[in-house]
């Protein structure tokens, strides 16, 4: 059965197993690689993806659910590193292995868009579900604080839904569904 | 490997594999590592390690692994150096497995042992310096003039005088036609406009958007997924097994045996994990199936009775030790621990008559690419490897069991085949730290001043598992790292060690023997502060005398903690000092301990010398990591074995440090003009044995086993 939503903004026609996850259909259906298999179980957070907004682990999240709704993965986050969560994690030098990275990514960027100026406790309750092997902690932390401040001076579109951030180009979209990247 | 050494360690015996290939290996020509650039720009290769296209980008192969560590950046910073370019300009590419990217002291391809740049910093700048004085030439060549006349600046070649100027992509083609230079001289460090300054990673643009390829992410055209069902038993193996239900799941394309287990191939990798659930296995068990935890502790424990084998002697311990005021013996243990690196173990690989390309996150290409060949049949030079990001390695993935695992499938599918393991497969089929047993003594003088130390290692040996029959004299010196090389001033010391050989896969892990040798042997230098009722900070110091490296560390850590100043009530520190892969650190943890016994990290303070500093941000960066990683170990990380098997299974019940346990950490640098060594690893060590004493300081309670719990603190 063919699910219909929005996938980075652009109408998305799945059709395959319904209880497949989000995770695997992006990565192997639609060859989106961005989101990162962890665990498989929702305890690592490296899949974290926005479903209409909320950050969602889509390792447990089946496509079946996704009827209607609005998904945006790092791939979507913005066309070319604008995001003010990019900017900062960037300035930071956040990452180190980066495997995790696009989930940390995203579950910050979903604290930002309900909480434009959180505390250390809202950073610590948003982002304690996201593990980072490589102990980038204490620069999320800091880049999460720079992100806001970021966002802060201007970039109004993205502090109000990181979710309305621009889309993946036409080229690239094309390219997905060719299925080779390389 | 032709030279056999007594006492076999990791990196003496890595030394003597390389039978001749030290010095530089630039001008290494390599035929066919020509890449055309999407915008038709053919680059000239100058060397191994640096490629100029004639739209002026550089790029720097690479011949190490990232996993974090910081390589990609930091080696082209070494090469961009010397080669006088615009850091904007440099790409980077990770090179093939081929000889030319040999370590000077590993005699392989491959990334460990905190190595990277400590052995790329001359072949590094060598590279730069040579294609430099190459491009050069070349211009020179054009221009009719002598090269002395010319000078590099900024990514151009200049005709000092005249101040003509000729970008190096316009001379790269003839540079590439010119003979390279024999000897270069390379720059005094007073010169140095890159080396030292803080840089930011090459890698993070592509880190932070999903475009960075892991392992993971490779893509074939017709590529299949797969999943292996492994024996949950160490040593065990299929006997017999039923894929009917496996094979009817929509999307299941077959279901092999293979030398590791049942693999479930299907068009993607969840239906591969659906069908190996699927799978009906009756396995062999093998001989293991009563082997647990306790059952290997309780072998270390009857095997530390009996001498071991001697891997440091100085003066007559027992004659001391019999002589001593005082006398202090304590027994210390640590766990098994997996290295959870957060990208399950996965490879790609396609199987071919004549070739096999394998895309792996692997750490050693050289011992990849020979067992890609083995099983594709093929000779090792149609073997090739494409090395792509790893997420996290941490020494794990210098085995090679998922490259074996993908040209196995692949070869039997005549397709690309992507093996992809579980986060289970993963925790249960590692190959761990290994568990640990130590007794320990030592005699006090009347002054409380350590006359002997007597230190008897029990566990199994790393070096026998990665290369089998190669700890000849039952010594393998990663087994007792950290406490055999103790360096406080003790005139008489005996280390001995009691290899217990064992059915857990055993593993090089982030910091090796010292991630438990420095646990046991800086908790224990604490005891003997204590009962000398000395201050520990000020009892290794008086200790270190004759070790100004370690001494320089363990100073700054304290001033930078305040150790002389008083803390708020409840606070507690403790210190810690080590040198692991010729990189000194000093730790001082803070912590408080709240009703029910939980121990939270506060703060802990750094200080490292590792030699002349390369890039700050990066050795900051590693310290930090190394840090979280130490306090995984002594917190929370344990691998526990029960009926043959690995009893954890996935993140809830072997958790990593989260952020909101994190402690503020900060990190200094002693400055050195020391040839750099590695930041990878050496943090690791101090955070067990800096946590424990100052859990210590505010319980009396000694911590002698890994992971601290609350129980421990009652």
């Amino acid at each position: 059965m063919a699910i219909h939503f929005t996938l980075n903004s652009k109408p998305m026609t799945l059709d395959v197993n319904p209880d497949m996850p989000l995770l695997w259909a992006l990565r192997d259906s639609l060859n989106m690689t961005g989101t990162k298999f962890g665990c498989g179980m929702a305890l690592c957070g490296a899949c974290t993806v926005h479903i209409n907004g909320e950050a969602t682990r889509s390792c447990i999240t089946p496509v079946s659910s996704l009827a209607g709704k609005r998904v945006t993965t790092i791939e979507g986050l913005s066309p070319d590193l604008s995001h003010p969560v990019q900017k900062a994690w960037m300035e930071i030098d956040v990452p180190q292995c980066g495997y995790c990275q696009s989930g940390q990514i995203m579950a910050a960027a979903a604290l930002l868009a309900k909480t434009p100026h959180p505390t250390d406790t809202q950073i610590e309750d948003a982002m304690s579900g996201n593990i980072c092997r490589c102990g980038t902690y204490n620069q999320i932390r800091k880049a999460i604080q720079r992100a806001a401040q970021l966002q802060g001076g201007g970039n109004k579109s993205a502090n109000s839904d990181a979710d309305a951030a621009p889309v993946q180009s036409a080229e690239q979209t094309i390219r997905v569904f060719a299925g080779g990247a390389e | 490997m032709s030279t056999v050494t007594t006492s076999v360690d990791r990196r003496s015996f890595l030394k003597t594999g390389l039978a001749g290939a030290t010095g530089l290996i630039v001008g290494f020509y390599l035929p066919g590592r020509r890449e055309v650039f999407a915008d038709g720009a053919e680059p000239t290769v100058l060397n191994a390690f640096i490629n100029v296209s004639p739209n002026n980008k550089i790029t720097i192969l690479i011949s190490k692994s990232e996993m974090g560590q910081g390589v990609v950046t930091s080696l082209s910073m070494l090469a961009a150096e010397e080669l006088e370019c615009d850091w904007k300009q440099i790409r980077t590419e990770f090179a093939p497995a081929a000889k030319a990217y040999f370590d000077p002291v590993f005699g392989m391809q491959g990334t460990g042992g905190s190595q990277s740049v400590h052995s790329g910093w001359v072949p590094m700048r060598t590279a730069g310096a040579t294609a430099r004085e190459m491009l050069i030439a070349a211009a020179a060549q054009k221009w009719g003039v002598d090269a002395s006349e010319c000078h590099a600046e900024n990514g151009a070649v200049i005709h000092t005088a005249s101040k003509r100027r000729l970008t190096y992509g316009s001379v790269a083609e003839a540079a590439g036609k010119l003979t390279p230079p024999a000897n270069v001289k390379l720059k005094d460090p007073s010169e140095f406009k890159v080396i030292g300054k803080p840089t930011k990673r090459l890698d993070t643009p592509d880190k932070v958007c999903g475009k960075a390829m892991f392992g993971i992410d490779a893509r074939r055209p017709g590529m299949l997924h797969a999943a292996v069902l492994r024996c949950p038993i160490f040593g065990g193996k299929v006997a017999s097994f039923d894929a009917s239900k496996a094979k009817a799941l929509p999307g299941v394309k077959d279901v092999i045996q293979i030398s590791s287990g049942v693999a479930v191939v299907a068009d993607n990798t969840w239906t591969a994990f659906q069908g190996k659930k699927a799978l009906n296995v009756t396995w062999d068990e093998g001989p293991n199936v009563g082997v647990s935890s306790g059952s290997i502790f309780k072998a270390f424990e009857e095997r530390a009775e009996k001498p071991g084998v001697v891997s440091r002697k100085e003066g007559d311990a027992a004659s001391a030790m019999a002589g001593a005021a005082q006398r202090i013996e304590a027994v210390y243990r640590v766990p098994y621990e997996a290295h959870a690196t957060m990208e399950p173990m996965n490879c790609l690989a396609d199987v071919q008559a004549d070739r096999v390309d394998i895309w792996a996150p692997t750490q050693f290409q050289t011992p990849a690419q020979g067992i890609a060949a083995g099983i594709a049949g093929v000779k090792p030079e149609q073997s090739f490897v494409h090395t792509t990001y790893l997420g996290g390695g941490f020494g794990r993935r210098g085995w090679s069991d998922f490259v074996t695992d993908a040209c196995e499938i692949s070869k039997a599918m005549k397709a690309p085949v992507q093996v992809t393991w579980t986060r289970e497969d993963d925790m249960q089929h590692d190959y761990y730290r290994p568990a640990s047993y130590i007794k320990m003594a030592a005699g006090l003088d009347a002054s409380g001043n350590p006359s002997a130390f007597t230190a008897r290692v029990a566990c199994d040996s790393i070096m026998n598992w990665f290369f089998p029959g190669s700890v000849k004299n039952g010594m393998d010196s990663s087994s007792v790292e950290g406490v055999s090389d103790i360096a406080y001033d003790i005139p008489n010391i005996l280390v001995d060690y009691q290899l217990v050989s064992g059915p857990i896969p055993m593993g090089f892990w982030r910091s090796v023997g010292a991630s438990q040798n420095g646990f046991f042997s800086e908790s224990f230098i604490d005891e003997l502060a204590a009962a000398a009722k000395k201050d520990p900070y000020e009892y290794r110091k008086a200790l270190l005398g004759k070790k100004p490296r370690h001494l320089g560390v363990l100073n700054l850590a304290a001033e930078k903690a305040g150790w002389r100043q008083p803390l708020p009530k409840g606070m507690y520190r403790g210190i810690a000092v080590l040198e692991a892969f010729a990189t000194y650190v000093a730790e001082v943890a803070e912590i408080s301990i709240d009703k029910d016994n939980n121990v939270k990290v506060h703060r802990i303070v750094c200080a490292l010398d590792c030699g002349r500093v390369v890039n700050p941000n990066i050795i900051e960066q590693q310290a930090m990591s190394a840090m979280v990683f130490g306090l995984t170990q002594t917190l929370k990380g344990e691998i526990t074995i029960d009926k043959g098997r690995v009893v954890q299974a996935n993140f809830d019940t072997n958790e990593p440090l989260r952020l909101n346990e994190c402690p503020k950490m900060e990190v200094y640098i002693v400055p050195s003009t020391e040839t750099p060594t590695g930041m990878g690893e050496p943090a690791v060590p101090p955070v067990a044995p800096a946590v424990c004493n100052a859990i210590f300081a505010a319980t009396g309670k000694r911590i002698r086993k890994l992971p601290v719990r609350p129980d421990d603190l009652t």
